[in-house]
């Protein structure tokens, strides 16, 4: 039953691309590189080839296609919109299809199959081996974004003991009587940032609703969907389904870009229709507008002392056109002095499962966001992606800037003081 | 496939990560936006002029085809190897080496992106004019090869107006320098010029020295509804009698009209049947002035709305219905042919009629937009190559479009050279004697035909 598209059901598409060669002013691995291979019109030029059979999945065709962030920058300013980052996740299933996972390469099947490995990993450090031993289910993205220790430069957060779901129950009341929402968490707010998920469900709360955490929900497939792992990601989404059925709510709320994305992905990769479960998910910065909480926000008197703060557009919802709304929310916060940067909206570099592949174009692709953040004079930069604060506090780390990445959550709880109940 | 030992000293040269030989590579550097597709034998990226100097002396030695290639956003197919052999990509040779604000002159390597150049000079309040419309991925190398222009070209010229030297790697291999840092020269003949326009036939660019301007300090965008084209037609000319030079004027014929009416964010009715979009830039009270005045001169013309941009976000709105046109033509029909002719502007409104009948004649509709202001019209034969015979039609077309343009002495091309794509129709502009004294400076400049071979000479020049 397999129910992903392949690339065959992207032919028309992949027809539609008129060579023009926009795409290069967008896609941040050719500006990079600035290799044709690199660039959508490349990969579309092979995703044709390989229709045509006039190509074969060789070395350097895995290469090209393994150079790709599915940022979907491309997609947006394409003439066409051909959805290049869909039909390159069609050929990474192909490719593990033709050679099984071998595309992870060293990726985690390898790490956890491979005891010298798996002790290397140990040594690195207590904080990362969470990571790889027991605190994170075997299914979890988290694993194939983070095998750690083969990112020996990286700077990850510290994994905290608790976990989301260690704090909080399935079914969480509200303050009062608003309909329950679902919370759709995902890996890296469960496992890595549970205080982002903390913010999210005390807001809610506060707010009225009561929230419908379901513990069975399972990672929403975008690092499996990255690396090619049809399979997974059918499995996950089935799971997915299954996990949120037992209330009958309206939202599903996601406070994780890559996760909404990857949860709407559903929609486009395959031919199941999983309509009646990704209708339901909201991005938090637009359920939050929706609410009049922008608004309510705006009418707080200011503080005094407030933090400059600039932001950063996760691709995940930059593509979805979700980019006034937290700009609103941050404009409209009493803690927060807002300023744009130049590069607001160019891509950190992080990409599913890329970073683990080309981690030294990852940050150069992330260093890219450091002079317009220099300019900007910003103390913070917020965002409304874990994956990205995580990429971008490692960027700045490595530029040795004094700014720290923050997700939009922390700054309204930190306005209203969500942390002290 | 080519010869290991070839492949051996082009390594050599760029290092063995800038030699591309799989199937893949081939198919990646096989085509640009004509959407043909001819495969290289092997792709090269050069990094500097002594390298592209030694990949050329290789090329030239063996009598290897040699086609640099910049983004690939030629319209002509001037980068495809028609004959296969090496494709040089100059993509990475893209530093901005200075920017001089005493002498108002940049000088880069040709695989800088236009609108990158732009950005960093504007940041000094400086400003380089030339605007393809694909200025955010095209390279300068392939703007100096095409003497690429675009709607700003009315008040600010194009590309040629602007390239004071360059640095050229000759189909033998030497790197020669033409003209120089000041704006004045006239020591020897103009090479530069020579070079300017010459589709990478007859050496490479390794370097351009560019003149800049003081970036204008403001800009006043407007759109006006005619009920007429032949009313626009008029207004364009009138503007210009009145000795107003605006720095775009931007038309859209009716047909074209038709193709954005549903998602201009701007209200377009049945009535209005031509568009125009007017910029002027300058000093603020001066384009005020300006604006006042061409208000004045199109007013008696058949005029039914006028919008006049107060802000940024409002002239944006402007352009906003001039970047809907392109992505809304395969409304009409699936498969675009797409033709750059430029006529003399107060024939502009003779070639719209002829384009008229061509399409009446021909049941085919053809849409028309463009560059009023210096007579370049976008040209777009909308059909479905599925239909029989269907080919046979747009190449007719194809033929008379150019003959009536020629008739009203204008050009095949405006913007987008030559190359493959127009080679059949350069006798119907050029003179025998000038096309052969043309021919006569490729074969001496490069007597084994290396570079670029096969494009805009119907005949083999070669020999
Ligand atoms: C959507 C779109 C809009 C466009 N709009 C315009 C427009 O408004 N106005 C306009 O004029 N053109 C326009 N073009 C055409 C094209 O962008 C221009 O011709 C541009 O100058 C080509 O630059 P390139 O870097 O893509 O060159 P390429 O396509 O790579 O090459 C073009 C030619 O230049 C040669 N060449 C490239 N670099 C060098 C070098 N360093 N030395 C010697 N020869 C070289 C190549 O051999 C080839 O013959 C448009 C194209 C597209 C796809
Ligand atoms: S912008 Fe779209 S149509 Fe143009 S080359 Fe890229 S993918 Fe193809
Ligand atoms: S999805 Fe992103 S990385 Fe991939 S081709 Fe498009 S712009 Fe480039």
């Amino acid at each position: 039953m397999d129910k992903n598209k392949t690339l065959k059901d992207y032919e028309v598409q992949i027809r539609e691309c008129v060579k023009c060669g926009a795409c290069q002013a967008h896609c941040p691995v050719y500006l990079e590189n600035r290799r044709e291979g690199d660039v959508a019109r490349g990969k579309i030029a092979l995703a044709a080839a390989l229709l045509d059979k006039t190509g074969v999945l060789e070395k350097r065709l895995r290469q090209d296609i393994s150079m790709c962030l599915m940022c979907g920058s491309c997609v947006n300013t394409c003439p066409n919109s051909v959805p290049t980052d869909k039909i390159v996740g069609a050929i990474r299933r192909e490719i593990t299809d033709n050679r099984g996972l071998s595309l992870l390469g060293r990726g985690v099947s390898t790490v956890i199959g491979h005891k010298p490995l798996m002790k290397a990993a140990i040594k690195t450090g207590a904080a990362l081996s969470p990571l790889l031993l027991k605190e994170i289910p075997a299914s979890s993205g988290l694993r194939l974004r983070f095998p750690v220790p083969l990112m020996k430069d990286r700077s990850l957060p510290v994994i905290p003991a608790k976990n989301l779901f260690d704090l909080f129950p399935e079914f969480i009341r509200g303050d009062g009587d608003k309909p329950t929402v679902g919370f759709f968490a995902g890996c890296s707010i469960s496992f890595i940032y549970p205080e982002i998920g903390a913010s999210m469900i005390r807001l809610l709360q506060k707010m009225g609703y009561s929230v419908f955490l379901p513990g069975s929900q399972k990672c929403c497939g975008i690092p499996a969907l990255s690396s090619g792992d049809g399979r997974l990601v059918e499995k996950l989404a089935e799971d997915n389904v299954r996990s949120f059925q037992k209330y009958d709510i309206e939202h599903i709320i996601t406070c994780c870009a890559s996760c909404n994305g990857g949860v709407r992905e559903y929609y486009s990769t395959m031919k199941a229709d999983y309509g009646d479960f990704t209708g339901k998910v909201i991005d938090f910065n637009l359920f939050l507008a929706e609410q009049g909480f922008i608004e309510e926000m705006a009418e707080l008197p200011k503080w005094q002392a407030r933090t400059r703060v600039t932001y950063h557009d996760p691709c995940h919802l930059k593509t979805q056109g979700i980019t006034k709304e937290p700009r609103a929310l941050l404009r409209a916060l009493p803690n927060v002095e807002f300023v744009e940067m130049e590069g607001a909206s160019s891509c950190c570099g992080l990409g599913g499962t890329f970073s683990v592949y080309h981690y030294e174009i990852s940050k150069a692709i992330g260093a890219r966001k450091i002079a317009g953040l220099k300019e900007s004079g910003a103390e913070m930069i917020a965002t409304a992606c874990p994956g990205c604060i995580m990429q971008l506090q490692d960027v700045i780390n490595h530029a040795g800037l004094q700014v720290k990445a923050v997700h939009i959550l922390d700054l309204i709880s930190e306005a209203l003081g969500l942390t002290e109940e | 496939m080519m010869e290991k030992k070839i492949i051996r000293s082009l390594r050599d040269i760029v290092g063995k990560e800038n030699v591309y030989t799989e199937n893949s590579d081939r198919i990646t550097h096989s085509y640009d936006a004509t959407q043909k597709s001819y495969l290289p034998d092997v792709v090269v990226y050069a990094h500097s002029a002594e390298q592209v100097s030694e990949v050329v002396k290789i090329a030239d030695s063996l009598s290897i085809p040699l086609l640099p290639r910049g983004a690939g956003s030629g319209f002509t197919g001037g980068t495809l190897p028609v004959q296969g052999g090496i494709v040089l990509v100059l993509t990475r040779m893209n530093r901005i080496l200075s920017i001089d604000t005493d002498n108002l002159i940049a000088v880069v390597e040709p695989g800088v992106v236009t609108s990158e150049l732009q950005r960093e000079v504007e940041k000094l309040g400086l400003f380089y004019p030339p605007d393809p419309a694909s200025k955010d991925f095209c390279t300068l190398g392939g703007n100096v090869a095409e003497c690429a222009g675009g709607p700003r070209c009315v008040k600010y010229g194009v590309t040629k107006d602007y390239i004071l030297g360059l640095q050229v790697v000759t189909a033998s291999g030497e790197i020669i320098r033409t003209g120089g840092k000041t704006l004045k020269n006239v020591v020897g003949y103009d090479l530069t010029k020579l070079f300017v326009g010459s589709e990478g036939t007859l050496g490479i660019v390794t370097e351009i020295v560019l003149k800049l301007l003081p970036k204008p300090e403001a800009k006043k965008t407007m759109l006006v509804q005619f009920e007429t084209i032949d009313g626009a037609a008029r207004a364009v000319a009138d503007i210009i009698r009145a000795k107003i030079i605006p720095t775009t004027l931007e038309f859209l014929d009716a047909a074209t009209i038709g193709c954005i009416r549903d998602i201009s964010p701007i209200p377009l009715p049945d009535e209005c049947r031509a568009l125009l979009i007017i910029e002027v830039d300058g000093d603020s009270d001066v384009i005020e002035k300006q604006a006042a005045r061409i208000l004045d001169i199109i007013r008696p013309l058949g005029v039914l709305d006028t919008r006049i941009a107060e802000t940024d976000a409002e002239s944006e709105e402007i352009w906003e219905v001039r970047r809907k046109v392109s992505p809304s033509l395969r409304k009409v029909n699936p498969d675009k042919f797409n033709e750059d002719i430029v006529v003399p502007r107060s024939k502009v409104p003779d070639m719209i009629t002829a384009l008229e009948h061509l399409s009446e004649k021909y049941d085919v509709p053809i849409v028309n937009f463009g560059h009023a202001g210096d007579g370049n019209i976008h040209v777009n034969v909308m059909v479905d190559l599925a239909e029989d015979g269907m080919q046979e039609k747009v190449d007719m077309v194809m033929k008379e479009i150019f003959h009536a343009a020629v008739a009203l002495e204008g050009s095949i091309s405006g913007e987008h050279g030559i190359g493959i794509s127009k080679m059949d129709y350069l006798g119907m502009e050029i003179d025998n004697s000038t096309l052969d004294y043309m021919r006569r400076i490729k074969r001496a400049l490069d007597p084994n035909n290396t570079l670029n071979p096969g494009k805009i000479f119907e005949s083999d020049v070669s020999g």
